[in-house]
């Protein structure tokens, strides 16, 4: 590592300006108040389905639970055509190829976590081994977790470098590149400085998403850190002219949660980030939600939970 | 000196909890000669929904404790009305009840608590059967709970809302309770002896409200299993939930025809409105 580069990757993340944290959550709680009704809460209900990473990672999960995963992904509601499908299956990397197999060419990605999920406590060849495993079998993302041990005693350096390294582990060998999601598990990053500090080290490093959190966990994804990390994406869009993802993920159960984000996304940063492609939810059991939502603005009456799937 | 009034506002009753409407609304209680008593949450859709769910959520654990334990849990309500019993009265008084029928009909509601009390760990025995088949088998029906169970309490103040709430939790349901509109206060005061006794959250919630407005949404919620029409007074009301509960075949209780006296000797009827009958097969071994 060239001291130079170091030099100035401080002087970046140094420079930022410090989290007014009542300010912050303040504005995450008073944009969380806004009332989304009629057909502006079916578009978002739609517009949520299609942002979901419908994810499993438990010790416990079988090619079979994967399997019936990735067609929930496919088609959310078997009952209604025009539901839209989610953005993606998020498995452990042993899982992608049954995913990908299950999910063909419906256009859906395989998203893998990998770099020694959750807790990022490996040797760096074993997580770039996890993640070349991932990307081999097939991985369209990779959801890698940052050393958070690293970054809170001010190794900064050995986060950014285990950046890089995995982003060119994403390499696939006709020259394409797994898109990499840099997951930060802000519960465990104690302030919003070093969420703001952890979101730029992530994009200047080559980040394509950065995500909040593992889901394992708590706090998981909250309002004002997701807004902390869109202020970033902004910012950093303004000053390199690229623009990154943003994933919150974990703790996000209910459609009017999922709408509060939405709010926000196009509070902070407008349009361009409403969109699958730009924005994400890591979620299991937010689908479920949604869809009892959808049946209850499409039918006039609420559903419960045995209309949709026990996941 | 002259005391100044503590002006209550009530709130509704959920998951164990006690919040405001979502919808922020209140509406005025009066006593029998049009003066104020409480404002009183006006439960919207939203919080019905939200009663439903935490329903759901405890009947799990509320439908599989034994029907002893569940006993204990109903006869410790009386307990805890026993207690009550002046404030009780007080606020059945000012609803205009008649004065010498007040104290009657406390008591009858307390002893109502106890008598279902009593029969939650018997009434398996009496409306469940081993019958006799052509085989060489065990064949053994047993009544199991309904499941969630919407109710819309009736007019009688308290006596009516015991009679309705307390057998439906003893065979193993949860319930969401409309309060009387025009009497809500004796409701309030029982949600907060559920609060207090040994009710686990959201085995019975109870809301104040129009039941016009929000009986609806519970008889059309796919999540609720049965509806007790007990306080429906307006038929076309009445079929108008029946009609929109038959969607996902909810058991419906009908309201009594006729104006109902809750003072008499209760049956089984209401033990038997919310269970459903399970068989089993068993060979007979040796």
């Amino acid at each position: 590592m060239a001291p130079t580069a170091t030099a100035s990757l401080r002087k970046t993340l140094d420079g930022l300006p410090g989290v007014d944290q009542v300010g912050l959550e303040a504005r995450a709680a008073g944009l969380g108040t806004r009332s989304i009704k009629t057909t502006s809460k079916q578009w978002a209900i739609d517009l949520a389905i299609s942002m979901v990473d419908l994810t499993t990672l438990e010790g416990s999960d079988t090619p079979g639970k994967v399997r019936a995963l990735a067609n929930k992904a496919m088609r959310p509601d078997p009952t209604d055509p025009t539901c839209p499908s989610a953005a993606a299956v998020c498995v452990y990397p042993d899982m992608v190829a049954i995913a990908k197999d299950t999910l063909g060419d419906s256009g859906l990605n395989v998203a893998s976590v990998a770099t020694a999920f959750p807790s990022g406590r490996a040797s760096l060849a074993v997580k770039l081994a996890d993640t070349r495993d991932a990307v081999a079998a097939g991985a369209d993302e990779i959801d890698m977790v940052i050393d958070r041990g690293a970054f809170l005693s001010g190794n900064i350096d050995l986060v950014f470098d285990e950046i890089v390294a995995t982003k060119e582990a994403c390499a696939r060998p006709d020259g394409s590149h797994a898109h990499l999601k840099v997951i930060f598990e802000t519960g465990e990053l104690q302030t919003y400085d070093n969420v703001r500090k952890a979101s730029w080290l992530a994009m200047m490093a080559g980040a394509d998403f950065i995500k909040t959190s593992t889901g394992k966990v708590q706090p998981a994804a909250t309002l004002p850190v997701t807004l902390v990390m869109l202020e970033a994406v902004r910012d950093f869009r303004d000053e390199t002219g690229r623009q990154v993802g943003v994933k919150p993920a974990g703790g996000i159960r209910t459609s009017k949660d999922a709408i509060k984000y939405l709010v926000m996304v196009n509070e902070i940063v407008g349009d361009d980030w409403l969109d699958p492609d730009w924005f994400r939810f890591g979620a299991s059991t937010l689908l479920n939600d949604l869809l009892m939502q959808r049946q209850k603005m499409l039918t006039g009456h609420y559903s419960g939970p045995d209309y949709v799937t026990l996941d | 000196m002259t005391r100044i009034d503590v002006r209550k506002t009530h709130k509704l009753y959920i998951n164990g909890a006690f919040p405001r409407s979502e919808s922020g609304r209140t509406y005025e209680a009066l006593d029998a000669k049009g003066d104020f008593i409480a404002n009183m949450a006006k439960a919207s859709r939203k919080d019905a929904r939200d009663a439903v769910l935490a329903a759901r959520k405890a009947f799990g654990g509320w439908s599989t404790r034994t029907p002893y334990n569940r006993g204990q849990v109903i006869y410790r309500i009386a307990e805890v009305m026993e207690g009550r019993r002046d404030q009780f009265i007080a606020e059945i008084l000012a609803g205009g009840t008649p004065p010498k029928r007040v104290a009657p009909c406390v008591d009858a509601s307390i002893d109502r608590v106890v008598w279902y009390a009593g029969w939650a760990d018997k009434y398996v025995q009496v409306l469940g059967n081993a019958n006799a088949v052509s085989g060489p088998f065990f064949n053994l029906s047993t009544p199991e709970p309904t499941g969630v169970v919407a109710i819309i309490a009736p007019e009688a103040p308290l006596l009516g809302l015991v009679s309705v709430i307390a057998p439906a939790i003893a065979t193993g349901n949860t319930v969401v309770v409309i309060a009387t509109e025009n009497h809500p206060v004796p409701a309030v005061t029982l949600a907060e002896i559920m609060a207090t006794s040994d009710v686990p959250a959201g085995v019975v919630n109870i809301l104040t409200g129009s039941a016009a407005e929000i009986a609806p949404w519970l008889a059309s919620h796919m999540d609720v299993n049965g509806i007790d029409l007990a306080g429906v007074t307006d038929p076309a009301l009445a079929t108008e939930l029946e009609v929109a509960a038959a969607e996902n075949l909810k058991r419906v209780l009908r309201a009594p025809s006729g104006p109902a006296d809750w003072l008499a000797e209760p049956t089984l009827a209401r033990l038997e409105a919310f269970v459903e009958t399970k068989t089993v097969w068993h060979p007979i071994g040796v």
